[in-house]
Parts: C-alpha cells; structure tokens; sequence
C-alpha cells in the first residue's frame, strides 16, 4: 500500500506542490479581489456598486470549468500577453473565488447592527476609524466560518486545473492509470492529501471560532 | 444596512462621489472597450465566426447538449435531494450504528474533490469490474458530493426548528418517524427552501465537471463547435454562447431562490433562525 506511495512519489510530490502553490496564490488574489470588490459594493457610489454587483452575478452563475476554459483555449486567441497554463490557472480560481469572497465579506459588514455605525459616527469617529474599530472586528466573527469554508472550497476546485494540463493533484488519478497502477489505492492516498491540506484550514477556523465567541 | 456606514454625503463628498462616478464609468468603459477591441482586433466579430449559429444541424447539437446538461442535473439533483434526506435522518438518529456510518460517509464525500470523485468513478473503478460509463460516472459522483452537503443542510433545518415542537409532537403521543415526518421534516425544509436551491444551482453549475471525462454536453459542445475550420474556429464565439446559456439557467435557479426566500419571509412561517444556517450552500464548481 505504501510502496504506491513511494514508487510514484514524483506524481505526488509534484502534484500536491502545485495543489498547494495553486491553493495559495489564488486564494490571495481572491481575497484581495473580493475585498475590492466587497468595498465597492458598500460604497456610495452607484457605478462603483453595479460593476461589483454585475460581477458577482456574472461569476456565480458561471461554472468553474467555464471560465478555466475560456483561460485555457479562448485566451490565447485575444493574442495578448503570453502566460503559462498555471499562471491562467491561478486567475481564472482567483476571479472565480472573489466573487464568494466578496459575498462573505459583504454579508459580514452586514450583521453588524445599525446602531453601532450611528453610535460611532455620534461619537465623531471619522469613516475608516468606524470601518477600523468598530465594524471590521465585531464583522469579522461572522465571516471567519463561511470563509473558511470559500477557501476549503477554493482547495478542492484547484484540481478543475487538472482538467487543462497544469500537473496537479487531480492529475494523480489519470496519470497513476496509465502506469497500470492500482488506483483504489491511489485513491486512498490522494483523499489522504487532501485531508492532510484541510486539516489545518479547519484547526484555525475553530480557534479563531473559540477566541471570537463573545456573546453578543 | 450599508448606507448606515457613511453619513448622507455633505456637497463636498457628493462632488467626490461624483467624481468617483465618473472615474468608475471611465474604468468600465476602458476595461470592456480594450476586451472589446481586442475581440474585433482579432475579427471574432467578424460574419463567418458566428455562421455557425444559422446551421440547423448545429443548432439541434446544441439543443442535445443543453439536454444533456440538462438530463444529468435533475437526475443528479433528484438522487442527491434523496440521498441528503437519508442521510439527514441517518445522522440524527437516535442510534449509533445509524448516526455514526451516517457521519463518516457524509463527512468523506464532502472532503473528496469532485474532480478526484470523477476520475475515480471513470478511470479506477472499471479496473474494479464497475463500468459505470460516462454518464453515471458523473451523475453518481454529482449525487455523493451534493447529497453529503444536502444532509448537512437538512440537518441543521431540522435543528433550527424550535424544540417545543419535537416535545410537543411526542406529547401528542406521535412515533418517532411520524414526529419526523409530519413535524420536523416540513419545517426544516421550508426553512431551508432557499439554501437548497442554491446548492441545486451548485449541482448544475457541477455538471459542467463532465467536459472533463468527455460528456457530451454544453461545454464538449462549445470545444467541438469551437474547432470547426470551415467557420474560422469560433472558440471565442461558443464560449460566450454557452457562458450566456449558463448564466441564464443559474439566474433563473437562482432568482427562484431569492423568491422562495422572500415568500418564507412574507409569510413569516418557518423563518430560518439567523445563527444556525452556518451551513450556507457550499460553492464547488
């Protein structure tokens, strides 16, 4: 069971490397892209709002595999600047993900109740300090949980990349069968992967959860 | 609730924000008038491009592949609306060698990535003997993902609903499966009416997962059309069709859910509790 393992550590090694390398750069582009465009959708300026609202509507409505495959084959059409699959991997997880970002942060700034923004700006609290003292830390609590469950999801759809030629963890499958070698087992080790890859996702979010749960 | 964060704009920050305004309109114009140029640059304006669109042969491949599409969502969204009830009352059972399998496989489908499912089902499992095909390969794995997140939701719905009304039930003298049945079930599913549907819409949204193993639906449909030499390769051309085509079959899911959301509001029955649908629908592909 474990010489699977280490027959084709090369699959696995690279495979998870490139899992992970994914998981990382798009999910901190998806985080600042969504914050941006979580910021725009609260702002007081219309335009701003409709351009957030029209991109969230747009990507939530259209499957990942879409817009991996508009990067991986229309893409290179445009003739524009020429980037490696991986690189069009990341954005299209990154454009694809901030849009649930966006809506989680969103939906955070909104369980804060009115009176604390009006208690603060009585105060005289300018903006940002309302933003920063007062709205950001009680919004937080309840953003943690669904975004850990956006970037858990943002973890297991790096392996669509799979499907258009980046070598990563959901190409283990394809590529152990044609060594002949017996996937039940390789299953078993790649679910073992991902299980590795969640666990630490999951750990913070329940600290996080302990140390934030304040009555409120 | 986020017009309470600003104060209503003096002159001066109705000036800025018009001038925000105008600098936004400034970016949108420019970012959909380079993606813009750069299509009518590389001619996927021009005439022949979009010929294929006029073939009556064509047009009935494209209705097939919406079929297709189509035909593995509700039968995937039908198992996995069994699957996740099964499984609901299985985890809130009140004995172990129900509750505990029940967990563990709800537990490992929602972990597994639905691409690695797929694969699993299409490529391993005929060396095992099962050969489920294209088709099943994808609607089973559909079900096991989808049902395991439904459970999940099933649960914390028959959990939201108050617990006088289980106490009550069996203060009537109702069996376990009737206070299940005629008392938990249908107001956790009133309430969770709207987070079902939006996983409904992550079901459909999945199936386009079977362009992978070479299902023939939208997307197989739109490389295949998007390779035709006689019409230029119109890739760009399909993929903003079946993109369109999407995006008009998930707003319509969707906007029924926010309808569904908004009617349970209306009437004020069964509203969900507002700290314990945590379980929002999980978004895959």
């Amino acid at each position: 069971m474990i010489e699977l393992l280490f027959d084709n550590r090369d699959l696995f090694i690279t495979g998870f490397l490139h899992t992970i390398l994914l998981f990382v750069l798009a999910g901190l582009g998806a985080l600042v892209l969504g914050t941006l465009l979580a910021a725009m959708r609260v702002s007081p300026v219309p335009a701003l709002r409709l351009l957030g609202t029209g991109y969230v509507t747009i990507f939530r409505n259209t499957p990942l595999t879409l817009v991996f495959f508009f990067f991986a084959f229309a893409y290179p059409r445009l003739q524009l600047v020429d980037v490696s699959f991986f690189t069009r991997a990341v954005l299209a997880l990154a454009m694809y993900t901030a849009a649930f970002v966006c809506e989680v942060v969103r939906s955070g700034i909104n369980t804060v109740d009115v009176g604390q923004f009006e208690a603060s700006r009585a105060l005289g609290f300018t903006f940002s300090q309302t933003l920063t003292t007062v709205v950001v830390p009680q919004a937080i609590r309840s953003v943690v949980p669904p975004m850990t469950s956006v970037l858990n999801s943002l973890l297991k759809n790096t392996t669509i990349a799979a499907g258009f030629s980046v070598l990563e963890a959901g190409q283990i499958t394809p590529a152990l069968s044609e060594r002949g070698a017996p996937l039940l087992i390789g299953m078993f080790w790649i679910a073992v992967g991902f299980g590795i890859l969640v666990a630490p996702l999951t750990a913070t979010q329940r600290a996080l959860e302990k140390r934030w749960s304040v009555a409120r | 609730m986020s017009s309470a964060l600003y104060d209503l704009p003096g002159p001066r920050a109705r000036v800025r924000n018009q001038a925000f305004g105008v600098l936004a309109i400034l970016c949108i114009v420019a970012l959909f008038g380079f993606v813009g140029y750069r299509f009518w640059a590389t001619g996927q304006f021009e005439s022949p491009k979009w010929e294929w669109l006029l073939y009556k042969d064509l047009q009935l491949q494209l209705v097939a592949a919406l079929g297709a599409t189509l035909g593995a969502f509700l039968v995937a969204a039908l198992l996995a609306l069994a699957f996740g009830l099964l499984f609901a009352v299985a985890r809130l059972s009140e004995h172990w060698w129900w509750r505990t399998p029940a967990f563990a496989i709800v537990e490992l489908f929602r972990a597994i990535p639905l691409v690695v499912m797929i694969f699993f089902l299409f490529y391993a499992a005929p060396q095992a003997g099962i050969n489920l095909g294209v088709f099943w390969s994808l609607v089973v794995s559909l079900t096991l993902y989808n049902g395991s997140v439904l459970a999940e939701i099933f649960r914390a719905g028959m959990q939201s609903v108050p617990r006088g009304q289980r106490e009550a039930a069996y203060a009537l003298g109702l069996r376990k499966n009737q206070v299940m049945r005629a008392v938990l079930l249908p107001q956790a599913i009133q309430a969770m009416l709207p987070t079902i549907v939006s996983q409904l819409v992550v079901l459909l949204k999945d199936t386009a997962l079977g362009f992978l193993i070479t299902y023939q639906e939208l997307l197989n449909e739109a490389r295949y059309l998007g390779s035709l030499t006689e019409f230029g390769r119109p890739i760009i051309p399909t993929a903003l069709v079946i993109g369109a085509v999407y995006i008009t079959l998930c707003t319509a899911l969707s906007a029924l859910a926010g309808y569904l959301e908004r009617r349970s509001r209306r009437t004020g029955r069964a509203l969900p509790i507002p700290d314990a649908p945590l379980v929002t629908a999980e978004l895959a592909a």
